[in-house]
């Protein structure tokens, strides 16, 4: 079976600008991120600031800055969507591929009413146009769960939350078959956010979406995502369904990430993570996450651990996994 | 000696000794004997006036206000950390911001160490913010950009007038700062806020307030903005430091789970009111008011296994100019009944609650 979209060795490098101390250094932000999405799946990306989440999902829909370059390939259907540098997106992006950015509700256009907004894509890419965009537009405002005529209200007379549904509205325009949420609830309340995660979880299963969800907040994930991938240092440090990811943690980042999140039931010590991710400007040498183990071996310090097959579906880019499971297992 | 200056007993201890950093003199509570609260709540109300365009004034409508703060009590003791959970908008911020005397109340009491500072002018106020000190939300705005770690946590000192030499205010920010996890303290003495991660930054800010050995710490949202991996050592450090220093701390947060793992006491807020208040394993644990049980039930769990069915509330705390009649939840509230349309509730201790529990609901 083909999924619906693979993501195969993604690199990502930013150029930085030359100053009086530094000439010509690049900053290595994703360093070969592969992973699969199967139609309908919702998928986790999972990592601190920094990690190269966002980048990743970024090069999904050609949108990086002018200073990146990548390679790698990324199969929709199996065709590479990158085969033509990052112009070549441009064709997928909203109609296969579409986004709700970061703060999406402080993006809409406060000056045009929100109805107009979310017309404007369909009528760009030759969806709707006119009336029938506008109609359409209603439906979708109440697909999300606001009344259809609130689209003749402009922003400002929208609160948190249904701005943010606005937004998913927008994205939802072209009927894509991807939806990528770049932290969807960051900014919300609680219970607002619950609406929200309830919302996409519902246009995944009706409307058969696939959703890459990307957050920092593992328990968003464990909540709503089937499987995930967790990253750091620009890697994919593990990947697998989220009971193994919670339950059978193989690389210590993900055990101590979940570790260091509190949880409602309060019995457990929460403990944070001790130092800071590796610099990305600078040739890293042995395991990236290395000073912060709490289970370093020598060879950790020379040679890269690569992302391997510990179970099936459960990948781990840890020289330990596996074979120290149940060690491993035990310190949870 | 006046009200205001009895109100910072112990009196400034002699210099060496200001940041209390060896916990076992500094441990022993102040009034031995004394059960007055390090910070008393009575009744506190805020409300804003909502400005008047020129014709309302004119025709003389009547002067609408906002309910930010709507008649809170509580009570913090030395050592103890009180965790204001609730929705933004529902006063937790105005509530401390009142404590501070950034916001002058309406009416009602705040006492501290048994002194009343509700609605002190701002020069009687000054005194007393030394000892009642406050950490920010986002340490990458309240750090100036320009200034190094040694003189942002150096300022406060000069303000006021700790530290006759600048020997001793060094000493001082040394000890301040590895109190507050920052150590060896002389590796970021000359650093700016950009070298350093946001971990460290917020450390910068209590260091910042440590340096006055405050008595009380108004902590909003103080992690937040970090990242998932540093935030449970800023809150350890918050929360040895209550227990070294004897401090009380007053934290504002939204996630329960932090407010379940760190604090002693949790108060629930909604719309201007507490409407449950307890320890932090009852209300957790035990939860009286349907507001408390509906943002319980939408806590996300680590363990993707234990999905349970949430409890969504539909729509958005409603606005706090007019605020409806009644129980205050009774719009968004699953169980509500006639008698909540029209009877405000009470803050109460419910029979099926832990001695000490109150919630406000008829129905409880």
């Amino acid at each position: 079976m083909t999924s619906l979209l693979e993501v195969d060795g993604l690199h990502v490098w930013f150029d930085l600008p030359r100053t009086a101390h530094q000439h010509g250094n690049q900053v290595h932000a994703v360093k070969g991120v592969s992973f699969e999405l199967q139609p309908g799946e919702r998928f986790g990306l999972v990592g601190e600031s920094g990690c190269g989440k966002t980048t990743t999902i970024l090069a999904l829909m050609g949108l990086l800055p002018s200073n990146a370059s990548l390679a790698g390939e990324v199969r929709l259907d199996g065709t590479n969507i990158l085969a033509g540098g990052e112009d070549s997106v441009r064709a997928f992006r909203w109609k296969d591929i579409a986004m709700v950015f970061q703060g999406a509700m402080n993006a809409l256009n406060p000056v045009k009413k929100v109805g107009w907004q979310i017309a404007e894509p369909m009528a760009f890419h030759g969806v709707a146009e006119g009336t029938a965009a506008r109609k359409r537009a209603g439906e979708l405002l109440e697909l999300v769960g606001i009344p259809a005529r609130s689209a003749e209200r402009y922003p400002h007379e929208f609160s948190g939350g249904m701005r943010q549904r606005a937004a998913i509205a927008m994205a939802l325009a072209c009927e894509p078959k991807i939806l990528l949420a770049d932290e969807p609830t960051t900014a919300l309340d609680v219970m607002v956010q619950a609406q929200i995660l309830e919302l996409l979880t519902r246009l995944s299963d009706e409307l058969g979406l696939s959703v890459i969800l990307v957050t920092h907040d593992l328990p968003v994930v464990a909540q709503m995502c089937d499987r995930a991938a967790v990253m750091y240092a620009g890697e994919i440090a593990e990947a697998g369904p989220m009971e193994a990811l919670y339950h059978d943690p193989q690389h210590p980042y993900t055990r101590m990430l979940f570790a260091a999140t509190p949880d409602l039931s309060g019995e457990q010590a929460v403990t944070s993570i001790p130092g800071s991710p590796p610099r990305l400007d600078r040739e890293i040498t042995g395991c990236p996450f290395r000073q912060r183990c709490d289970v370093p071996i020598d060879r950790c310090e020379v040679e890269h651990p690569s992302l391997r097959y510990i179970a099936s579906g459960h990948l781990a880019a840890c020289h330990r996994a596996g074979a120290h499971r149940d060690e491993l297992a035990g310190t949870m | 000696m006046s009200e205001i200056e009895q109100a910072l007993v112990p009196a400034p201890r002699p210099e060496a000794t200001v940041p209390a950093p060896a916990p076992g003199i500094a441990a022993a509570p102040e009034q031995p004997g004394t059960a007055v609260p390090l910070l008393e709540v009575v009744d506190l109300v805020t409300h804003y006036a909502v400005r008047r365009g020129l014709i309302e004034a004119a025709a003389r409508r009547p002067r609408r206000w906002v309910h930010a703060v709507d008649g809170i009590s509580f009570s913090l003791q030395r050592g103890e950390m009180l965790a204001l959970v609730g929705e933004s908008g529902c006063g937790k911020t105005s509530t401390v911001q009142t404590i501070l005397g950034m916001v002058k109340p309406s009416s009602g009491a705040i006492r501290l160490n048994g002194t009343d500072i509700a609605g002190l002018a701002d020069r009687q106020m000054r005194p007393m913010r030394r000892i009642v000190q406050m950490i920010y939300q986002d340490p990458y705005e309240s750090l100036d950009p320009r200034f190094t770690v040694r003189q942002t946590v150096e300022e406060p000192m000069l303000v006021y007038g700790i530290g006759a030499s600048r020997d001793g205010r060094e000493s001082l920010i040394v000890s301040a700062l590895e109190q507050a996890g920052l150590t060896p303290a002389e590796m970021y003495l000359d650093r700016y806020p950009h070298e350093l991660s946001g971990g460290q930054r917020q450390r910068v800010a209590i260091a910042a307030s440590l340096v006055l050995g405050p008595k009380l710490l108004l902590a909003d949202e103080p992690v937040s903005m970090l990242d998932v991996s540093v935030r449970a050592g800023v809150l350890s450090l918050l929360d040895s430091l209550r227990k070294d220093t004897d401090m009380g701390i007053l934290m504002i947060t939204h996630d329960l789970s932090t407010a379940a793992h760190f604090a002693d006491k949790i108060a629930v807020m909604y719309l201007g009111r507490i409407v449950e208040l307890g320890s932090a394993a009852d209300v957790v644990r035990n939860p009286q008011h349907p507001y408390t049980k509906a943002l319980l039930s939408v806590v996300p769990k680590r363990d993707p296994r234990d999905r349970q069915a949430a409890q969504i509330l539909t729509g958005e705390t409603p606005d706090p100019v007019d605020v409806p009649s009644g129980c205050r939840f009774h719009p968004r509230c699953p169980v509500a009944v006639d008698r909540c349309r029209v009877e405000d509730p009470q803050l109460r201790e419910p029979a099926a609650a832990a001695a000490g529990q109150l919630a406000a609901c008829h129905l409880a």
